[in-house]
Order: C-alpha cells, then sequence, then structure tokens
C-alpha cells in the first residue's frame, strides 16, 4: 500500500496536472493577439478563395463562432472548450472542409506511431549498448572512432540531418524513394509487396531519427557507465576475480539502465517533435506532414487539434513508462 | 588567459573555437559585401563555383558566397538574442526556484518541467503562425527566448540548492549579510560559468529551430539566415536543377556551427564542472 500512496497517486497527480497545464496552454495561445484570431483566419480564407462556394464559407464562419464561442465570456469559453474535447470534437479543417479534424488525424496517427515506436525503441537499445561499451572498455580504439563519430553527429537538428540524408541516399546515389509513405498508386493491402514498399519508404525517415536517437542515448549511457565504474561493488567483484563480461552486463549495466529509462521519458516531448519534422522532409504522411499541410493552408483548427492530441498522447505515454518503471527498480517496488 | 591555454588542451575546444572563428570571420565579412544581400538578379544566374564567385550563383541571381555571410550574421545575430533573452529567464526562475524553496519553488519547476515534457516544437507552431505576418528577426528571437529556458533553470536551481548548504552561506547569514547581496556578490560568480555553457548550447538550439521554422515556411524569408538561404534553395528545386553548390554551401555551414558550437560548450563545461558532464548530455 504505501507503493501506492508513495509512487502511484503522485504519479498520477502529475499526470493530470501536466495534461490539464498543456491542453490550457493550446486554449489561451490563439487568444493571446489582441485582434480577433477567427476574423483574420475567415479574411485569409475568403481572400484565399479555397472555399469559393458562399454558403461554405457561411457555414464554416458559423461553425467558427460557435466553436469558439466569440460571444460568450474566457471561462465559459474555457468549459465549452474541455467539453468538445472530451468528445473528441475538434470542429472541422478548413482546407479539406468540412472533413472534421478528429478523423484526418486518426488516418495520420498510425505512421507516426509506427516510425516513432520503431525508432525510439531501436535507437535506445542500440544506442544504450555502444554507449555503454563504450564508457566501461574505454581502451578500445573502435569505440574511440564511435565516439567521435557520435559527437559529430549529436547536434545535428533534425531538418539538417534529414535533408542531408535525402541529398546523399535518395538523390546522389538512389537507393531510397524520395517521399511518401507507399509508392503512389499502390493498393493498400496486407500483402508483402506492399509491405516491402513501406519498409522502402520508411527506411530513410527511420535512418536519420534512429542516428539520432542512438548519438544522445550513447552519449549519455557512456558517461553514466563511467560513473558506475568507480564504484566499490564494481570494483569488489574485480578484486573477487568475477568474469569481467559478468561485471560489466550484469552489474554495471543493470544499475546504469535506470537513469536512462528516466532520461527517456524526459526527452519524449523532443523526440516527438523530432518525428514530426522528419516527416516533413520526407513528406512521410503522418503527423508532420499533416501539420505542415495545415501551415501551408493556415489550417489554424487542425493545428491545435494536432497540438493537443499529441500533448495527450506523450503524457499519457510517459505516464504508462512512468508506471512500467517498478518493474525495472526493485527499491520502488519495496519501499 | 591560463583558463584559455588549458582549454586548448582539449582538442575538441580548439577544434570548436577554430570552427567559431571562422564563421564569425564569414559574418563580419558581409560588412564588406559587394551585393545587396536582399536584391534579386544582381548576377548571371545559376553559375557553377568559380574564381568570380567562389560559391557559384543562384537562380534569385544571388552570389551564393557573399549571401551566405549575411546569412551566418543574421542567424548568428539571432541566436545571442534569443539566447540571452532565455538566459535571464533561465537565471531568475532558477535563483528564485533554488534560493527561496517551498511552494514557489514547487510551482515554479511544475511549470519548467511542462516545458520539458511537451511537444516544444508544436507550440512554436503555434505561435509563429500567429505572428506571421509581424515575423522579423526580433519576433523570432523574443518567440524562442520565451521558449528555450525550462532546462538551463532546473540546471541553475541545482546549482543554487547545493550552494545553500555550504559553509559560506551560513557565515554569510549569521554575519547578517542581506540576502540580494548573497545573491548578487556570491552566488552569482558561481552561476556566471553556468550561463556561459548553457549559453552556446542555446544559441545552436535557436540556430536550428529557425532552420526548420525557416523550411516550413515560418519565417521572413526576406531576412538571409541560414534558414531562408535552404528554403529558397529547396524551393527553386536546386537539388532536381543540379545546383548542387546552393544547396550545399548552406547545409556545410550549418553542420559547421553546430559542431563547432557543441564542441565548445561540451568542452567548458567539462573544464568547469565534471559533475554537470551528466547533466548536459541530457540537455537536448
Amino acid at each position: 500500500m504505501r507503493f501506492v500512496k508513495r509512487y502511484l497517486i503522485p504519479r498520477l497527480i502529475q499526470y493530470v496536472l501536466v495534461t490539464w497545464l498543456g491542453v490550457t496552454v493550446v486554449f489561451i495561445i490563439p487568444r493571446l493577439l489582441p485582434s480577433d484570431p477567427i476574423e483574420s483566419m475567415i479574411a485569409t480564407l475568403q481572400a484565399q478563395g479555397t472555399l469559393r462556394d458562399p454558403d461554405a464559407i457561411r457555414q464554416m464562419v458559423d461553425t467558427l463562432r460557435d466553436m469558439y464561442g466569440l460571444e460568450r465570456s474566457l471561462p465559459e469559453q474555457y468549459i465549452s472548450f474541455w467539453k468538445r474535447l472530451f468528445s473528441g470534437d475538434f470542429g472541422p479543417s478548413y482546407f479539406s472542409f468540412p472533413t472534421p479534424v478528429i478523423s484526418l488525424i486518426g488516418r495520420s496517427f498510425p505512421w507516426t506511431v509506427g516510425l516513432l515506436f520503431t525508432t525510439t525503441v531501436l535507437s535506445w537499445i542500440i544506442g544504450n549498448i555502444t554507449g555503454g561499451l563504450s564508457g566501461y572498455f574505454t581502451g578500445n580504439r573502435l569505440l574511440k572512432i564511435l565516439d567521435w563519430f557520435v559527437m559529430f553527429l549529436r547536434p545535428i537538428p533534425y531538418y539538417v540531418l534529414g535533408l542531408t540524408l535525402v541529398i546523399l541516399l535518395a538523390y546522389m546515389f538512389p537507393i531510397f524513394p524520395f517521399e511518401g509513405g507507399y509508392t503512389i498508386g499502390a493498393k493498400i493491402a496486407f500483402t508483402w509487396s506492399f509491405i516491402k514498399d513501406v519498409l522502402n519508404h520508411a527506411f530513410l525517415p527511420a535512418l536519420s531519427l534512429s542516428l539520432l536517437g542512438v548519438a544522445v542515448n550513447h552519449q549519455t549511457m557512456r558517461l553514466i557507465i563511467q560513473g558506475v565504474k568507480e564504484e566499490d561493488y564494481i570494483r569488489y567483484a574485480k578484486i573477487a576475480a568475477v568474469k569481467e563480461r559478468t561485471i560489466f552486463g550484469r552489474y554495471a549495466m543493470r544499475n546504469a539502465i535506470l537513469p536512462q529509462i528516466t532520461g527517456l521519458t524526459l526527452s519524449l516531448g523532443q523526440i516527438f517533435g523530432g518525428a514530426l519534422i522528419t516527416e516533413i522532409v520526407f513528406s512521410y504522411p503522418g503527423l508532420g506532414f499533416l501539420l505542415y499541410r495545415a501551415i501551408v493552408n493556415s489550417d489554424y483548427n487542425l493545428i491545435m487539434g494536432i497540438t493537443t492530441i499529441s500533448i495527450i498522447a506523450i503524457t499519457t505515454l510517459i505516464l504508462v513508462v512512468d508506471l512500467l518503471y517498478p518493474l525495472f527498480d526493485p527499491r520502488i517496488r519495496f519501499r | 588567459m591560463k583558463t584559455l591555454r588549458d582549454l586548448s588542451r582539449d582538442g575538441r575546444f580548439s577544434l570548436g573555437a577554430v570552427v567559431a572563428l571562422i564563421l564569425l570571420l564569414l559574418a563580419l565579412l558581409s560588412f564588406f559585401s559587394p551585393y545587396d544581400p536582399v536584391e534579386w538578379r544582381v548576377v548571371p544566374r545559376d553559375l557553377p563555383p568559380s574564381w568570380e564567385h567562389p560559391l557559384g550563383t543562384d537562380s534569385k541571381g544571388q552570389d551564393v558566397f557573399w549571401q551566405m555571410t549575411f546569412a551566418v550574421r543574421n542567424s548568428l545575430a539571432l541566436a545571442v538574442f534569443a539566447a540571452a533573452i532565455s538566459r535571464v529567464i533561465a537565471v531568475v526562475v532558477g535563483l528564485l526556484a533554488g534560493y527561496s524553496g517551498g511552494i514557489v519553488d514547487r510551482v515554479l519547476m511544475f511549470i519548467s518541467d511542462g516545458f520539458l515534457v511537451m511537444p516544444l516544437f508544436l507550440i512554436i507552431v503555434m505561435l509563429a503562425m500567429l505572428v506571421r505576418e509581424h515575423m522579423n528577426t526580433a519576433t523570432l528571437a523574443l518567440l524562442l527566448g520565451a521558449l528555450g529556458w525550462a532546462w538551463d533553470a532546473r540546471l541553475i536551481r541545482s546549482q543554487i540548492l547545493s550552494l545553500r548548504e555550504r559553509e559560506f552561506t551560513y557565515t554569510a547569514i549569521l554575519s547578517g549579510t542581506p540576502r540580494r547581496k548573497l545573491i548578487f556578490n556570491e552566488y552569482f560568480l558561481f552561476i556566471v560559468p553556468l550561463v556561459f555553457t548553457t549559453l552556446i548550447n542555446n544559441m545552436a538550439w535557436v540556430v536550428g529551430m529557425e532552420i526548420t521554422l525557416a523550411l516550413i515556411g515560418l519565417t521572413n524569408l526576406e531576412i538571409p539566415t541560414l534558414g531562408a538561404m535552404l528554403r529558397w534553395a529547396v524551393n527553386y528545386q536546386a537539388m532536381l536543377l543540379g545546383l548542387w553548390w546552393w544547396l550545399l554551401a548552406p547545409i556545410a555551414v550549418s553542420i559547421a556551427l553546430f559542431v563547432g558550437l557543441y564542441l565548445v560548450s561540451l568542452s567548458t563545461s567539462e573544464y568547469l564542472d565534471p559533475r554537470a558532464r551528466i547533466q548536459r548530455v541530457g540537455a537536448r
């Protein structure tokens, strides 16, 4: 019961508070400007002529007014904002009116989840192993070269690395396709050729995300394991002539992996942002590319929807990792 | 001087500093540019690199080399401004949270935790969309400065927390030093190095964010920055037309900039405080 009281309940409270804070920020941002955002949006819409049909424009204006409740007071707007959120209603998208924002997001979400999940898990595992090795066996020349390589890779932003990979591996050496999630016109089905096509398209975005992910995990793990190596129990195990491999795998790595789980939860937001940016570079049909189209078409509703859903998804994911954490750390289970 | 000599013994620092100096030189060269960076069609279009045009010319009729000097200057200026703004916020929040503790500390840390966990990129996009019409270097600096302080505030806070428990704090308080004097005269000396290393790191983040925002079309492309240059090159299909110099130049320079700044910040922070190494690496 102490576990529930000391670990579970504080985490749940934190989850609710952070999610509330994030969603509230999304509510506040468009209301920060002195000018009426909806009026200016409608003006842009009419000027752009995306909606030529006057009926459609009127319908749009009505839904917007209703959604943002501009005639009502701010607290009332806030309450109706939450009500809509709980029913999953983010209103219609402007550029593909009247498709609801939520169904556009629903179509893109699986692509992002697939890309993000695979690359995060893969780069976490690989980065921790290489980082652990290079932190423990400091004399190895091959690992030193890897350290330098990682040091040059690490500070490069997602977009620049993605663009460089496109130029290198899709243009100069055309091994992989330029963009998209699958060949245009291909039938979406569970056949081997389609899956191969999808994997082929996903390779470059996944590579660019994984490279940066491995670099981050490698460097953090290296430093942690260098600290662990100086601990008394490692020295004792060495004196007791425990095999070097056993010390590394069983003693050093196992203790060093715990802060890396915490590190993962802290950096999930940034990794997610990076995935969106990478999707834009490769026109990968996930949330990032949807976001890009929303930006190009000034589709503020869609941007708000994507941001809200992303915030909720990330905080929930962090909660899940946090709740799994006691499985790895017995000190929390038996406190 | 001794500090500099010690630092230059670290190969990473020397390399990073040399790269940073070269970039600074490039930025200074922009003051001697024979062309106006905003004017189009000042030179023949689409020329490959030659003696006359060291990095070729682009489809807008601009000299890529001189355009780049302006881009480096503007990107660096933006980075310094934005990073300076977020340093001020980080120091204030870190000092307040670390020194006062209690409920102030908890509220401030809750907010900065929120900033850390949230997909900041999306929040930046939302804000940038709203100020799209008034977007210029100053607005962008304000925007990125207002959002990039969370991690560094935590770093400063933890430093203050450890300072608060040291002997000299007790001595100062017992001998009646006013709190303001204690913070500004004593603690600040410990904070300054932290501000410096996080400044470099934050500058790299700002330049990267500018490039990203420019490429998705959220900055003012009239102002030549590294991001704007890349955006024009991508927009004009420089890759498909075979104008590799136009695309390669800004990419190479920005990668040099990121790596250079990172190496300097990595080596200085290790030099200043070996314990900060772990925190530093987790910073982004």
